[in-house]
């Protein structure tokens, strides 16, 4: 029987771990091993360089450039993205006017307005980034021929050319293809909070600005903090990488302003090869990604509130 | 233009409820002392009326802002490409259904759905066949080791995959598996182990133990109970995380970037559009881009709709634990 169970045990992960390990752990392992490389990844020969390549990063401005737009995603887009979805979750749930008996209650069709804002979350990166990306055209966008319509025709900003705003459009349609997510999760959230606290609340003469940091947040609090890791995760790896990629001029462009870690990664790699190098760069947004958790998890830390 | 459906949305809504009299249960923070006692009765209070106007119009403002790009790319599809240019917002003044042939045969759509369809029917597949193995027997089996193979499976959440990248490139093209249908299934099975198994695993602990132990005492061998008792038990978590991991790879676009760039024919439907608009750009065929953008959104839309609760509890499950 012993014999049977361990027999099978192996049986069930052998084929699982060995996809994993193959795929997953060992160019994770071999990416740090040729951070310390001058690996071209073209050929197979490549000596050891030691700390050469970190050593490059300080002089590298496109690095640092690249550092600043991942860092300013990594701050700017949770924040901006989970307090829309608070704030619509809030009115789809509390904005309502009153109905018999319910002292607070969501809005009417609030089951629409939640099928609708969760579109963007099942296509794909590509897609949003192209509908943005037409729309950011400065010649025949749909953005600059709405500011024509409405008589604001001498404002044609160029968009993604401009390398003043290029990140802020990039991460306007980033944005766009999160919120409805945070929305539905944080109403499901709301919708398990016992509506006598709000009652007991609005009775003791809170209003529903109150209400809402007093009650809903904290006890949301859970939610948010997983919400903010993994926004912080999109805005570090896959979804900054295709986003800049597919939208920004260059890419990565005008002038470096859209650049970010993941991007520059693949460009050192792909278009300069350069993997040794780009395997340095890896490895600092790995310690970025990190850190962000680290930070997360102590600055969320508190009483965990059960009802 | 926008903003007209938002004032003409409302009336009806008040109509339907029409504030009824009596004194609101809701005091303000200040001078409403008096009137707490005013219960029963819902209020139509103005601090209630006035909350819903902005709320609903709040609401509204941002359905417009999703649903009008993708309502424009559907009827851009149908424009040709001076109208397009000379007038963004206007309707087609004849429907081209001839872009959206030009975009599925000549641009190759077609073959990129398939594509598409068959990568990620076949890692779908063995990423809930494999994942469920793997979690099955870390969740329900004590032995040496256990708690090591699990969180080297979980903490592959956490980690950069464009980290990565640069290795398995080179890993793929030593075994020879760049540009394969099956090469490109093993590595999205891969990336999509460690969340499947993180989410079965926390799944079939909480199954009943007793049912699996009656299957045992009747003589069914391990692998039979799983196959037969456990598996079926484990369907809503296995539909959850199937639709999880059907999107997750189905808009897969950053590993067939890197591995799937030999053969032009070969793309998947997210690296195809990409081309496609890189290619048009050039050549100037916009109105077939967009019936391309059609094609790739359509289909995923309409699934959406239909299986909306699912797939929005599919979503979401992972991050509400």
């Amino acid at each position: 029987m012993k014999h049977g169970k361990y027999r099978f045990i192996a049986g069930f992960l052998v084929l699982p771990l060995a996809i994993y390990a193959i795929f997953v752990i060992s160019p994770f392992v071999q990416a740090i091993y040729y951070s310390f490389t001058d690996w071209t990844g073209l050929s197979p020969d490549m000596k050891m360089v030691g700390l050469d390549n970190y050593a490059r990063l300080f002089q590298d401005d496109v690095f640092w450039s690249a550092v600043g737009n991942s860092v300013t995603l990594l701050l700017l887009l949770p924040v901006v993205t989970l307090s829309l979805g608070l704030f619509f979750a809030f009115m789809l749930n509390v904005g309502g006017r009153r109905r018999k008996k319910a002292v607070i209650g969501g809005v009417r069709g609030s089951g629409t307005y939640k099928i609708l804002y969760f579109f963007p979350q099942v296509l794909s990166v590509p897609i949003v980034a192209l509908l943005f990306q037409f729309a950011y055209n400065p010649e025949s966008g749909a953005l600059n021929a709405f500011f024509d319509a409405v008589g604001l025709g001498n404002v044609q900003p160029d968009w993604l050319g401009d390398p003043q705003i290029a990140l802020w459009c990039v991460m306007a349609a980033m944005v766009w293809a999160n919120v409805g997510f945070y929305v539905v999760l944080f109403s499901a959230g709301m919708s398990s909070i016992p509506k006598d606290f709000y009652e007991a609340a609005l009775l003791d003469g809170a209003n529903r600005f109150n209400t809402f940091f007093r009650i809903t947040l904290p006890l949301l609090w859970d939610t948010v903090q997983t919400g903010w890791i993994y926004m912080g995760i999109l805005a570090l790896d896959v979804s900054a990488f295709a986003f800049v990629q597919i939208m920004s001029v260059g890419p990565g462009g005008p002038d470096y302003s859209t650049e970010v870690l993941p991007l520059y990664v693949y460009q050192k790699t792909f278009r300069d090869g350069q993997a040794g190098y780009a395997t340095a760069i890896g490895v600092s947004l790995l310690i970025v990604t990190l850190i962000f958790s680290a930070v997360v998890m102590r600055l969320g830390r508190r009483e965990r509130l059960e009802f | 233009m926008s903003a007209q459906t938002d004032p003409a949305d409302l009336p009806g809504v008040t109509k339907e409820h029409p504030p009824p009299p009596g004194a609101s249960r809701l005091p303000g923070p200040r001078g409403g002392q008096g009137r707490k006692d005013g219960a029963g009765s819902g209020g139509g209070s103005g601090e209630g009326r006035v909350l819903n106007v902005f709320s609903h119009g709040v609401l509204v403002i941002w359905g417009l802002l999703v649903t009008m790009p993708l309502l424009w790319a559907v009827v851009s599809s149908f424009k040709d490409d001076t109208e397009i240019f000379g007038s963004p917002w206007g309707l087609p003044s004849v429907l081209h259904f001839d872009n959206w042939a030009r975009a599925w045969d000549k641009a190759h759509m077609g073959q990129y759905f398939l594509n598409s369809l068959i990568v990620v029917g076949g890692s779908l597949i063995g990423t809930m066949l494999l994942g469920a193995m793997a979690a099955y027997v870390l969740a329900r089996f004590d032995f040496p080791g256990n708690r090591f193979l699990y969180f080297l499976f979980v903490g592959g959440m956490g980690f950069p995959v464009i980290l990565a990248l640069v290795p398995l490139f080179f890993v793929m093209k030593n075994m020879a598996l760049l540009d394969t249908y099956h090469g490109l299934i093993l590595v999205y099975i891969a990336y999509s182990l460690p969340f499947t198994v993180f989410f079965l695993s926390g799944f079939f602990k909480t199954l009943p133990t007793s049912v699996a132990e009656a299957a045992l005492i009747d003589g069914a061998s391990h692998t039979r109970t799983f196959f037969q008792v456990m598996l079926p038990m484990a369907k809503p978590g296995l539909i959850s995380v199937g639709i999880f991991n059907f999107l997750g790879q189905w808009n897969q676009y950053l590993l067939p970037t890197v591995l799937n760039v030999g053969d032009p024919d070969r793309k998947m439907l997210t690296q195809g559009l990409v081309a496609l608009a890189v290619s048009q750009g050039y050549k100037g065929d916009w109105s077939g881009l967009f019936a391309g953008l059609t094609i790739a959104m359509l289909p995923v839309l309409a699934a959406y709709i239909i299986f909306q609760r699912q797939v929005v509890a599919g979503l979401t499950a992972g991050a509400l634990k």
